[in-house]
């Protein structure tokens, strides 16, 4: 089963829960890290026997030569990435989505497939399990190209499980990294930034017809309001993980949570099996 | 006129509550929210829309049963993989389409349609704060780097229009999209960061971020007593890199409590965390004035 651990506002608690549940985990299970802007897993699972692969995206190279300007290639271009000034083609590789439609189109052969490097995919081991996570070359704009190129090196086995620590918010990297998900487990915090997001989240996710579980990270800080609107669309609550110093200190120092604080571990525990009845309740899901 | 963005590289490091403190100490400032994708401004300044458009960009395939003669040609050559095979013929999957195209060009049957698609909607609005511009792209869409060029297009035309000295953004987490268009022509980047080991990892990235496209950096630690380690860290970073830091927040239950009365914390408190807020504006209009000269 994969499961995507996701929230509409960042900070709310994605990789601490999924730190923490990957530590508890009682099956085999790959740690995804698919936030590849801002990844975070990494320095609180600490993989070992890391390995680091670059990861890249096709992208138009201009044989000047063969090129005739008949604008072709300029023309199917959705992105404006390839433009004709006076007698030059110009091409803008960081504008490129690598849909290859140029030099589908090109009738001269003028278009040959360059590349452009999207960041770093490294694999290693934690927790003994699999970890996986992608870093985005920065000032590179596009994180959903680098997350499919992990998602398509993840084939989970009828007896391991995946956990995905999700980009936030709601636009299309976190809609990619929650898509190929069997259930999506929403992190919030129990403020009016948190309550505001968790909404937005709720919508985006639900038409997905996934299994979806609330977190109320930080309970005891703000308002009630959260829980009230899960009450009322009944979304249940998996997990309550109460506010208190000496969890944020932990977090701090780098502490997998469900590790370090004595009093969580049964927490996490009833989270991970409200998670695994979830998907079991899904017909042949 | 100086054009400021707050950011962090890590969501939740502080960014709206700043941004809202801020807009109620600066005093000519046009507001712009520039996390289209998860707005929380808003739930501070309680803005009136004056103006509402839509936002449309790109555009999405969609497949015409009636014409399609099933060949498979665009589900073929589709790189996003967002053409299936279902009972009803090859359909499009709109959360993977891609809107690049190719599929409508190649169709031998002309049976795919590419309407431009509606991403969102954009609002100028009236605050007790001055005006404000802002956005919400609708779940799942692209294109939000597209949002918040307009966003910052339309805030400097009426920071002209209404003779305004600043432009204070309140930006998105990352160092994506619609981050990399925030900085487009802007003065000083304010990012937020707390004393953690996140905290850390991702400002160190959204620096290198900012120092790629050449934007001055100013740094504030949110929540600073939680960690005194991590903090003295992250101050001989700054130092080591020639960040200023403008301000040490402590971590201050009143943040949350004044978000819960729809206020910013300055407003809310007149404690000290109040004045560090007010210092570290003042600080911060200093470099703008270094900056410039």
């Amino acid at each position: 089963m994969i499961y995507a651990i996701a929230s509409g506002k960042g900070g709310t608690g994605k990789t601490t829960l999924s730190a923490s549940l990957v530590s508890i985990w009682d099956r085999p299970v790959t740690a995804v890290d698919l936030d590849v802007e801002e990844p975070n897993l990494h320095l609180f699972l600490h993989p070992e026997e890391t390995q680091t692969r670059r990861a890249y995206i096709e992208v138009p190279e201009p044989d000047e030569s063969k090129c005739t300007l008949c604008r072709k290639c300029a023309d199917i271009c959705q992105f404006k990435a390839i433009t004709i000034m006076g007698e030059t083609l110009l091409v803008f590789p960081e504008m490129c989505h690598g849909c290859g439609g140029c030099l589908e189109v090109c009738p001269e052969n003028a278009l040959l497939p360059g590349k452009r490097e999207l960041g770093e995919i490294i694999s290693g081991t934690a927790y003994g399990n699999d970890f996986i996570m992608g870093r985005l070359r920065i000032g590179e704009a596009m994180s959903p190209p680098l997350m499919r190129h992990i998602k398509e090196g993840l084939t989970p086995k009828p007896s391991e499980d995946i956990i995905i620590d999700a980009p936030p918010g709601v636009s299309c990297p976190a809609i990619s990294a929650v898509m190929d998900a069997d259930c999506i487990v929403l992190v919030t915090e129990p403020t009016p930034f948190g309550f505001h997001d968790f909404k937005l989240a709720w919508e985006a996710f639900a038409p997905l017809g996934k299994p979806m579980g609330a977190v109320i990270n930080r309970a005891g800080i703000g308002d009630t309001k959260v829980q009230d609107f899960c009450r009322n669309a009944a979304i249940p609550i998996w997990a309550e993980i109460p506010y208190a110093r000496e969890i944020a200190e932990a977090y701090s120092e780098g502490a997998v949570i469900a590790q370090a604080v004595e009093s969580l571990r049964e927490t996490f525990e009833t989270l991970r099996r409200n998670m695994q009845a979830a998907t079991q309740e899904v017909p042949n899901a | 006129m100086h054009e400021v963005v707050i950011i962090s590289g890590k969501g939740g490091a502080g960014k709206t509550s700043i941004t809202g403190a801020f807009a109620h100490l600066s005093e000519n400032t046009i507001i712009c929210d520039l996390d289209v994708d998860a707005p929380d401004l808003h739930l501070l300044l309680a803005p009136t829309p004056l103006t509402q458009e839509e936002f449309r960009s790109g555009n999405e395939a969609v497949i015409d049963p009636s014409k399609c003669d099933d060949c498979g040609t665009c589900a073929a050559m589709c790189r996003f993989n967002a053409i299936e095979l279902t009972k009803e013929g090859f359909k499009v999957s709109p959360l993977h389409c891609e809107g690049c195209k190719v599929c409508v060009e190649f169709c031998p049957s002309d049976a795919i349609d590419f309407p431009e698609k509606h991403c969102g909607q954009w609002s100028v609005s009236s605050t007790r704060f001055g005006t404000m511009v802002h956005a919400q792209l609708f779940p799942g869409e692209e294109n939000s780097g597209r949002l918040v060029t307009l966003l910052k297009q339309k805030a400097r035309k009426i920071a002209e229009e209404e003779g305004h000295d600043i432009m204070l953004c309140d930006g998105a987490p990352g160092i994506g999209c619609p981050v990399i268009s925030s900085m487009a022509g802007t003065d000083l980047a304010v990012v937020v960061t707390e004393p953690t080991p996140s905290g850390r990892h991702d400002l160190e990235r959204v620096v290198k971020l900012c120092d790629h496209f050449k934007t001055k950096v100013a740094v504030i630690i949110n929540k600073y007593d939680l960690n005194a380690a991590q903090t003295a860290g992250i101050e001989e970073f700054c130092k080591a890199n020639g960040y200023p830091v403008i301000c040490h927040f402590p971590h201050d239950q009143a943040m949350t409590e004044s978000m819960v009365q729809a206020q910013v914390i300055t407003e809310y408190s007149t404690n000290t965390a109040s004045d560090l807020l007010e210092t570290a504006w003042k600080n911060m209009l200093n470099l703008l004035q270094d900056n410039s000269k």
